[in-house]
């Protein structure tokens, strides 16, 4: 039984098909790694099933709820949340605000102690708890990405959408990126996230799925996948006979 | 507990204050409890959000011209309460069709829209009534006038204190640093930002309706100034947009301020203005409030070092 599907999911922009007839599904408590070069349309993907852009065509649904032409909001409160590959903090406010604002308007509606506590408990999970009370503008560029993260989950929601949260980490915070996402499996999340760092992908997702200049060109399980000739010429080019 | 009672304390002492000054005393109070008003009504949606609004003269003035149409037809009351009703329509209106445009788009579209209600009102009236100016005749007195006022910004500071604390309050000040988070985290933009525009919209709207009578006779290029919605928002800026007593704490002395300047180099005092403008923005972005508080913790840094 497929938990969130998206089905021939098209977006156009003006003459670029940047997603183009894309079919896959997740099982619920699944994570998926969502690969492809640059540009290929993974975060325009994201994109259509958080809502931030309008479908060209196609559905996107969670657990049967049809999610394609939602608002992002409502979409956010049927329990999909996101972090942006470019980080998004909110500078003028503190972290437990950054986070509460989540709990606050997300599916639970949460308020004054129990919105604090699930803020807390969110910030915790991401090692930010001893920090709550500064502004969020003081953060290092690792620390904001854990913020966005803690954000994310104080939604409490059933899909995590991660757009490139391990992009632009060194190597030991890439570590403690990879052992953070790997806490949060298991409990029923289910977490798609585009990824271009290999090893981070075969660490975190048994099942992958690449696309390429808008297409799906592989799904499956992340060995096979990532030695499927088709994944590696969209990588490294076709490779030519001479 | 004292976040409640000095300031009913103050509201208190504020309500005699009429008993013990002159007339022309009294103006100058009926003058900065307006701009308290207007600064703190302003800010209780700007503030938050960051959309500046330079429509504030389009509400004042719709609030007054309501009050010249419709002092005759009704009573005092009334004319007020039709005042409110008018603000609100217009600014959900304006708000459903505009609260989508962003950053400067927003701000040139405020002070059209001031323009375009001034112009539509002069052209009514050239080309309906037959006539531009109009005659307020009221029966209220000055003392009246000053305690209405004294009201609406009691209100309009009550209410925003009341709103940084709820939900809405939190959705406003999320808005107000990045509209794509709030939007993901499950806020509805549209209504947060038309909730808040409107309750402002009606404020602006009252304090013009309830300081015309102070007019007795009113024209568009009287009641839709654009400075009214300069000087609130210099005055909230000032003081601090976000802060509860901010928008306040600029308008009394800009207020006193200008009042001095206009008697003393009436013809030279827009160049003040324009100095003080160009002043605040550079020196005190933030605010004086946001000023103090770095202050404070520039000093304690120091003495723990």
């Amino acid at each position: 039984m497929s938990f969130l599907k998206i089905q021939n999911a098209v977006k156009q922009f003006g003459g670029l098909r940047a997603v183009d007839d894309v079919t896959f599904s997740l099982q619920r408590g699944e994570t998926v790694g969502l690969l492809g070069p640059n540009g290929s349309g993974k975060t325009t993907l994201i994109n259509l099933v958080s809502g931030a852009l309008p479908a060209t065509s196609g559905v996107v649904s969670l657990d049967g709820l049809r999610l394609t032409g939602l608002r992002r909001d409502k979409i956010a409160r049927a329990g999909v949340a996101r972090t942006f590959q470019l980080v998004r903090i909110l500078p003028s406010l503190t972290l437990t605000e950054n986070v509460k604002i989540a709990a606050v308007f997300g599916r639970n509606a949460h308020w004054g102690t129990a919105a604090d506590q699930v803020a807390q408990d969110a910030l915790a999970k991401v090692g930010l708890l001893d920090r709550a009370k500064l502004p969020a503008s003081e953060l290092t560029y690792i620390d904001q990405k854990r913020l966005e993260l803690a954000r994310a989950l104080a939604a409490e929601p059933d899909v995590l959408l991660l757009d490139e949260w391990l992009a632009g980490l060194n190597p030991t915070e890439l570590a403690e990126g990879v052992a953070l996402i790997r806490q949060l499996q298991g409990g029923g999340l289910t977490i798609l996230m585009v990824e271009h760092i290999i090893d981070a992908v075969r660490a975190l997702c048994p099942r992958v799925v690449v696309m390429n200049s808008g297409k799906l060109i592989a799904d499956g399980p992340t060995d096979g996948v990532l030695s499927d000739p088709a994944v590696v010429a969209a990588y490294l080019g076709e490779e030519t006979d001479a | 507990m004292t976040r409640f009672i000095l300031p009913l304390i103050a509201l208190g002492a504020l309500a005699f204050l009429p008993g013990f000054v002159s007339e022309y005393g009294l103006g100058l109070l009926i003058g900065v409890v307006t701009y308290v008003t207007l600064a703190s009504g302003w800010a209780l949606f700007s503030g938050q959000t960051h959309y500046i609004s330079l429509a504030t003269a389009a509400f004042y003035g719709v609030g007054a011209y309501s009050v010249a149409v419709l002092n005759e037809a009704l009573p005092y009351g009334l004319v007020l309460l039709c005042a409110g009703l008018i603000g609100a329509v217009m600014a959900l209106i304006v708000g459903l069709s505009t609260l989508r445009l962003q950053g400067v788009y927003f701000v040139i579209f405020s002070f059209g829209l001031a323009e375009l209600v001034r112009q539509l009102i002069t052209w009514y009236e050239v080309n309906v009534t037959g006539t531009l100016g109009r005659y307020i005749f009221v029966d209220v007195t000055a003392r009246g006038i000053y305690w209405q006022m004294l009201a609406l910004g009691a209100a309009t500071i009550a209410l925003t204190a009341w709103m940084q604390r709820a939900r809405i309050g939190m959705a406003l000040r999320v808005i107000g640093d990045d509209e794509a988070v709030a939007a993901h985290s499950g806020i509805n933009l549209a209504r947060a930002k038309l909730v808040a525009f409107v309750l402002s919209a009606v404020i602006l709207t009252l304090a013009g309706a309830i300081t015309s009578p102070r007019y007795v006779y009113v024209e568009p290029a009287i009641v839709f100034n654009p400075t009214v919605s300069f000087l609130a928002v210099i005055m909230a800026l000032l003081g601090g947009a976000n802060r509860l007593w901010g928008p306040a704490l600029g308008a009394v002395p800009l207020f006193l301020a200008f009042e001095w300047l206009s008697i003393h180099f009436p013809d030279t005092y827009p160049i003040f203005l324009g100095l003080l403008f160009i002043g605040v923005v550079f020196i005190l972005p933030d605010g004086v409030l946001a000023g103090i508080d770095k202050l404070r913790a520039r000093s304690k840094g120091k003495g723990t070092s």
